[in-house]
Order: structure tokens, then sequence, then C-alpha cells
């Protein structure tokens, strides 16, 4: 499936990741290109076929839902590049 | 005796034992070439200070009889991808500008505690996608070998910088990691041994998440002994990972008996592809030779749905960073660029923050995930995922391992196939397959192409089997006998 320069700028949206005007064409063709180049999975017949969703057989682990970690905030905050007290510090969200 | 830098770890771990030299010594010796190698642009970050501090360290532990292991005081390099903890990480990327991690990853700290000196961080594609070394936001590495017309030739990618430096003797081993061949593929083009171990023996905390499902850290070395030794300290359980495999660590150097007499060789079919080159086709058939001559039985075997293993990654791969990458926010490291509201911050940041190519599979990702796409792309991914990895269960039903060529060229030019993702995609077309199935693999030198650069042959083992893996690389590497450095050398030829 081709993308047009409109789905681009809106997966673009989704991702927030700002592309200038300029290089929506440019994308579009690319995706469009890996995009028909995956499409050959349309190819092999999967019916009934389980996703794969864990690569080697094992039972996820579990433990005890207890905090074993923490009570650091200048080590969270060490690389924030803007931070406030023991917060993050963003632009205004709420007016 | 033997320039130090042009040691192996076996024989740098016997000299300090025997008092030969001290880890200081050796760790000088290194740190001396990297003027000369500067060109090559094999580091993001350069850290003598911390190795001289870290080799004195071992040598103080030694005259005390107090040796922390094999790797005591061997200099090595990690991949610019593990988190060390106070050391500039960046992931080759604009947006990690500054990131100096108040944490140590899993396998760099395993190798820190076993006494193992840090030289530097490698540069790497960024984000670890590519197969060039020439996403870096910190420009590209070259290779140590030169093609015949002189040209700059790729070390193949993503973890270029740690296999140059290795294949420059800029230190005695590197750790990579691979998500579909970016441990292997650089081996291959480089001209030394590299390992990528079943997905989960190698814990992933710490290390900067590309695709959850496929990345695993590896080694780097100049011989299948020195990547079992290495292996040895990096891998192993670690509740931090929920997906480190829970078992215990076979003795990897103790695999190396150079008898795989009785041992079956699968020959999948499929990797004989039409574009492959002469040379490439000659070597694997000497490859098949070599380890029939050792006593092996050669079994042809068919891996029909090869070919769909790249798309399959395409998809898994981009889906999986898109949302890995989400974190990336200019709120809690790295690069913040500054807009009239959160979004447009968020917005701003990661538009600057990103290379074209970590952009291109973003939007491949979070479109492939978006609604209404999700079942078509993703979820069929998955599904064909999962019935490339029961074709290998079947096949290695018969055989012990597989034998392939690891690449389907030698190093290219530094420029070529930047303007085709898809081209550049195609140098995985061997590796990719195994990774979507966890299995481990290793590259070894095995030849020379027509322009006198280097051919890795792959050989696939069953999930954490690595020991047959490491034996039959040992027979291969034996046999092959491979002894050609490149031209270039950090520490100059002896």
């Amino acid at each position: 499936m081709a993308l047009d320069r409109e789905t681009v700028r809106r997966i673009a949206y989704l991702a927030r990741i700002r592309v200038p005007e300029e290089a929506l064409d440019g994308l579009a063709g690319e995706l469009s290109n890996i995009i028909g180049w995956i499409e050959q999975l349309e190819e092999v017949d999967t019916t009934g076929v389980e996703p794969m969703t864990s690569v080697v057989a094992m039972e996820a682990p579990k433990r005890d839902d207890v905090v074993t970690d923490g009570n650091y905030p200048e080590r969270v905050l060490a690389n924030a590049p803007g931070a406030d007290d023991e917060y993050f510090a963003v632009p205004k969200v709420v007016e | 005796m033997a320039k130090l830098t042009e040691l192996t770890i076996a024989d740098a771990a016997d000299g300090l034992a025997n008092k030969d030299f001290s880890a200081l010594e050796l760790t000088q010796a290194y740190i001396d070439s990297f003027d000369a190698a500067r060109d090559l642009n094999v580091f993001i970050t350069e850290t003598p200070d911390l190795a001289i501090e870290q080799a004195k360290a071992s040598d103080e532990r030694r005259s005390k009889g107090d040796t922390a292991g094999t790797m005591d005081g061997i200099p090595i390099a990690n991949k610019d991808l593990f988190c060390t903890e106070g050391v500039l990480t960046t992931a080759a990327s604009h947006i990690l500008d500054g990131f100096k991690p108040t944490y140590e990853s899993t396998v760099s700290g395993n190798l820190k505690a076993a006494g193992a000196v840090m030289v530097g961080k490698t540069n790497l594609d960024e984000f670890a996608m590519g197969s060039a070394t020439v996403t870096s936001y910190y420009g590209p590495t070259k290779n140590p070998w030169r093609g015949s017309n002189n040209l700059d030739l790729v070390p193949g990618g993503s973890s270029g910088g740690s296999a140059a430096a290795v294949a420059a003797q800029m230190c005695l081993g590197a750790t990579g990691t691979d998500t579909g061949g970016s441990i292997r593929q650089p081996a291959s083009f480089c001209g030394i041994v590299g390992m990528k171990p079943t997905y989960g023996r190698c814990s992933r905390w710490g290390v900067i998440a590309f695709a959850s499902s496929l990345d695993q850290p590896g080694t780097f070395t100049r011989t299948v002994k020195d990547t079992a030794i290495m292996l040895q300290t990096m891998a192993g359980h670690d509740p931090k990972d929920s997906t480190s495999a829970p078992f215990e660590l076979p003795d990897f150097t103790a695999a190396l008996s150079g008898d795989i007499r009785g041992l079956k060789i699968g020959i999948p079919k499929e990797y004989r592809i039409d574009s492959m080159p002469e040379a490439i086709e000659k070597l694997w058939q000497q490859g098949i030779d070599w380890v029939k001559d050792a006593g092996a039985e050669i079994v042809d075997v068919s891996l029909p749905l090869t070919k769909y293993a790249l798309p399959v990654y395409y998809i898994i791969a981009p889906a999986e960073a898109s949302s890995n990458l989400a974190r990336y926010d200019g709120v809690r490291f790295g690069l913040r660029v500054p807009g009239e509201s959160l979004d447009e911050m968020y917005e701003n940041t990661r538009g600057e923050g990103f290379g074209d190519e970590v952009l291109r599979r973003i939007l491949i990702g979070t479109y492939a995930l978006s609604a209404g796409y999700y079942d078509a792309y993703y979820l069929k991914a998955q599904q064909v995922r999962k019935l490339i990895a029961e074709e290998f269960n079947q096949v290695f039903e018969n055989v012990d391992a597989l034998l392939t060529p690891t690449a389907p060229s030698a190093a290219f030019a530094i420029g070529e196939k930047m303007d085709d993702p898809i081209a550049m995609y195609l140098n995985d077309v061997f590796t990719v397959p195994s990774s979507l199935a966890g299995l481990p693999g290793i590259s070894v030198p095995a030849g020379l192409d027509d322009n006198n650069l280097p051919l890795g042959m792959q050989i696939i083992g069953k999930a954490f089997d690595e020991e047959t893996v490491l034996r039959v690389a040992g027979v291969v590497e034996s046999q092959g006998n491979f002894t050609a450095k490149p031209s270039f050398l950090a520490g100059g030829a002896s």
C-alpha cells in the first residue's frame, strides 16, 4: 500500500516527531517502497498460526510485588535537561 | 616476543599470570596506539584515564595473589550502546547528548567485576540501526582493511566501531549487540570472530533498547578461544532482565575440543542466493570440505521461508523500536529543544534529535502498529516469525549445527547503498533468520575475496547450545588458518 504525504504527516504526529513540510513527499516515497517490499509476506499462508510472543520457550518469571529499588532522586534527575527540586521540569501543561 | 597489541586474550592472560608484563604496560600499549588510528573514528569516547586506573587496580590485585579471573587486566572496548556508570553513553545519537548513566549495564558490569579494563566506547549506527556504521551522529567508522582501489570501506554494522577496534588491534576484545546481524556481519567485514549467543544468554539490562525481542549482547575477538573466554564472563542469568535465561553457564572454553567427528552439519540450500559473488560460493564449499575432513557429516537441508525473514524483521524491529524510542522526549535525559507547549517540545526534540534512518524506522513502526494496520502488518509478521522459528526447530531435529556464509558480500565503500534502504537491509539476509528464532550464531574469518578483503563463515546452533557452535567454529578456524591482517594496524605491524 502506498503512503501519501498526509499519512506520513499523521504518523509523524503520532510519533511526536517534527518532519519539515518539504521532507514529506520524499519520506512518503521511501516508506511506500519499504512497505511494498514487506507486503510479500502476504504470500505466506498463516491461517491458524499463533503469533510468536516469546523467543525462547520459557515462562515469564514472577516476583513479589514489593519495592526493591529507589530513594535516590538525585540519581534519577542527574541527566534531566530541566529539573526543579525533586521534579522533572517541563513547559506549562495546564493554564 | 610478539608486540603487546598483537596478542590474543588467552596469550595476554598467560603473560599477565607469568608476570611477563603488567596490566598497566598492556593497557598503555593499546592506549598509545590510538593516536595513529584516529582517522578510523572507532571510538565515540576514549577512556584512557579510567583504563589506567583499572589497570593499576588489576596489577594491585595480582600482586596480592587475588586476581578476578582470566579477563583481569585485559583491555576491552564497549559498544556505546551499553550504559556505563559516569561515562558518556550516546547510542551514536544526537538525542542522547551529554547522557552519563548513573548505573552500569549488567554485561559491562560483569566484565568490570572480572577486572577487564575499559579503554573506550565504540561507534555504531545510530541506536544500532544499520549495517555499515554510517548513520552515527558522530560520523562513519572506517574499516582498517582497504580495498584494492584504496577506497575507504565500511566496517559493517551496527557494531562497526567494536569490530574495527579489535581488527586494528586497538583492544583485545569488544562487546557488541546483535539484533539482526550487527555482530556477525561486521566481524565478517573486518576479518575477526564475532558471536551472538542465544537470546537470553546475556542480560539486556542497561543496554539501550532497539528491538527488545531480538537484541542480544555478544563478543568481538581475534580468536574463537578468546570468544569463549570473554562470553564466559559476560553471560549468565540476571534477574533484572525478565528474558534472561535462568540456566547454569556451561564451560565454553572446554567446548573447544576440536573434535567434531560424527556431528551433523546442515547446509541450507536457500542460502545460495543469485547475487552471491563467486568467491563466497567457493569459500562456502571450502568450509563444507573442512568440516567434512574433520569427520562431520554434511546434510543438505531446506529452510524455505528464509526469504521472508527480512520483511518480517523490518516490521518487528521498527515496531519495537518505535515503542522503545518513545522514551526520548526531552524530559528525563539527553537533548531538549524548547517549544511553546509540551507536545511541541516533544516534536522539536525528536525532530532534531533523530537521524534519517531512525526516523524512517520509527515511522514504519508507528504505521505498522497504528489502528487498522496492526493485523495486516505486525500480527502477520509475528505469525511468519513463528513459522520461521518452527522451520529451524524441525531442521535441528536432524542436524547439530548449520554452516552458511555470514554476509552476501565483503565490505563495501563508505557512501554505497546509502540512497537505497532495502539494498542496505539485504546485508543481513543470512543473519536475520536465526535472530528471529533467537538462535546462537558466530562468524569466523575464513578467507579473502578477489580484492583481498576478508569473508566470514557463519555457524548457527540450537538454542542454548553455544558449545557446539564454538566447537565447530574452532575447527573452521584451525582448518581455514586465516592469518591475513588488515592494511592498517594501530600499533604498527611487527
